[in-house]
């Protein structure tokens, strides 16, 4: 294993603590092989920046992580529970990957909010008919949740009366609603308007000081920089460099990262 | 919905008055006398006009849902026959359609003496259940197409959502994708289930006696040909009317205020 990963207690990483593990990941759309082999382990608490440029498959990996999309080959266990896969990558068990997948909540740069639901409904609608909570119960939750990301007086609104930085945040009171091991963030700010961009960060930055494992894939160095305690640069496809974020942002060894970061700043 | 002073239009207040002369017209001029003696056979007709167009249009929808869904993100071999049925559906006219069903079917069957003996056979001799039969197929040709386009027109994120959070397919297909489907398509609905009523009379000729036979009876009976026609046009008109209501009421409730797209 190449992934040495800096832990807050490393002394007790043991193997139920790796919330994440991906051995030797690949992925192919065709003749365009995306990811090439990454191996990437994330314990309890971690929070791991996924930067890179545009193309270099950051989203792809983590998409491959809950199946939506299918990885070529390779190993992923979540939870220490090895997914099991077909010889070409797909999820052989059904059932084990929606259960895995209600584990990993996603967070999308789209927000993809269901538009025919209000935001309280968006945010029950897993906990009450995926994980069987009762409907009272959940309510009681939404609310509490909805309250916590600055939306406490838009349960009744739908998706489409709000602003992108609103929709997103509620996207994630949706995620927190089925209270998840791991949140995966994609690119969660890119739809953003720069104005509405830092309600969002906010609230994962208080995610994120709560010890919650996030994986976040992003544009935003700074943001990564200040919530990561774990930095992935990847490029075309392959790890080029990871490390504590002083290290990556500060130091950084590869020539091609540090082209990066002197292009994003 | 509507308001008293928009009605209150001069050009409108002149077509109104248009209209009510041409009802007391109609009302003077012409032969009622005939009604009160075919009364009850007009009201056994627009029962059967009635129940033909809610039956079928609730069980081609049923047929359509599959049809849509099988065209839209079915396997090859329930794509293409799905694909095939709709096409030869939508590209034959019905009366044909209703016809081959009819006399085809119709004179198939009492040559197997097994379907002669069935307890089925009260019923396959009569003439409805191919009449409900043809415009039941018609419904789900016409609506399996629009629901491959309504099924194709959700957004994949809404979806993936729904997988992200390991969402059953069944569920999310029950929760996320139909109500989706639909609500892109409710309008349509209720263009197509007008027309659905509008092709109806077409079960006259196979002998079942809807309102549009009972229209056809009183003029081979009585020769009296204008009277009985203006009515059965009133009586399409106040259905078709109530259709379009109805789907109205449908499109308030469901969209509401989450119509409105991103």
């Amino acid at each position: 294993m190449d992934t040495a990963k800096a832990v807050a207690n490393s002394d007790e990483a043991s193997l139920n603590q790796e919330a994440i593990k991906v051995e030797d990941l690949h992925k192919s759309f065709g003749q365009l092989e995306v990811l090439k082999g990454v191996s990437l382990t994330a314990c309890k608490g971690d929070v791991v920046a996924i930067i890179g440029g545009s193309g270099s498959g950051k989203s792809t990996m983590l998409r491959c992580i809950n199946f939506l999309e299918t990885p070529s080959s390779g190993k992923i266990t979540i939870g220490g529970e090895l997914v099991e896969m077909h010889a070409d990558g797909s999820p052989s068990n059904r059932r084990q990957i929606e259960r895995i997948r209600t584990r990993l909540a996603m967070v999308f740069q789209q927000f993809n909010l269901w538009t025919h639901r209000s935001l309280l409904e968006n945010v029950i609608e897993v906990p009450v008919h995926v994980l069987k909570v009762p409907k009272s119960q959940a309510i009681v939750r939404a609310h509490e949740l909805l309250e916590r990301v600055g939306l406490g007086d838009k349960a009744d609104t739908y998706p489409a009366y709000l602003s992108g930085g609103q929709q997103q945040r509620a996207a994630i009171a949706r995620a927190l609603a089925v209270d998840p091991s791991v949140m995966l963030f994609d690119e969660p700010t890119s739809a953003l308007d720069p104005e509405l961009v830092g309600e969002v960060l906010t609230v994962i930055r208080d995610l994120a000081a709560e010890g919650r494992t996030m994986l976040l894939v992003t544009h935003e160095m700074k943001f990564a920089r200040e919530v990561a305690n774990h930095v992935v640069y990847l490029y075309e496809g392959r790890i080029e460099e990871q490390g504590p974020p002083a290290e990556v942002f500060g130091n950084p060894k590869s020539d091609r990262l540090k082209q990066f970061l002197s292009s994003v700043a | 919905m509507i308001d008293l002073k928009s009605l209150m239009q001069p050009h409108r207040i002149v077509m109104m008055l248009v209209f009510v002369g041409f009802a007391v017209w109609c009302a003077y001029a012409l032969r009622w006398d005939w009604l009160p003696k075919y009364a009850p056979l007009a009201l056994y007709g627009i029962w059967t006009t009635l129940w033909l167009l809610v039956v079928t249009v609730v069980l081609g929808f049923l047929l359509a849902v599959p049809l849509g869904l099988m065209q839209a993100v079915g396997p090859w071999y329930l794509a293409t026959p799905a694909k095939v049925f709709c096409t030869i559906i939508r590209g034959t006219p019905l009366l044909l359609q209703l016809w081959l069903l009819y006399y085809g079917l119709g004179s198939l069957f009492p040559q197997f003496p097994w379907i002669r003996s069935s307890e089925l056979w009260p019923y396959l001799r009569q003439a409805w259940p191919y009449a409900v039969l043809a415009l039941m197929l018609s419904y789900a040709g016409y609506e399996g197409e629009v629901m491959r386009g309504a099924f194709k027109g959700v957004a994949k994120g809404q979806l993936e959502a729904a997988r992200s959070f390991g969402m059953p397919r069944f569920t999310m297909f029950r929760r996320i994708w139909l109500p989706q489907a639909l609500r892109n398509v409710l309008p349509t609905l209720g263009g197509e289930t007008i027309l659905q009523m509008k092709a109806t009379p077409l079960v006259a000729t196979i002998t079942v006696v809807d309102i549009y036979a009972v229209s056809s009876r009183v003029r081979s009976d009585t020769f009296i040909i204008y009277e009985p026609l203006i009515l059965l046009a009133v009586f399409y008109i106040l259905v078709a009317g109530l259709i379009a209501l109805g789907f109205h009421w449908l499109e308030v409730q469901v969209l509401g205020t989450g119509r409105r797209t991103q």
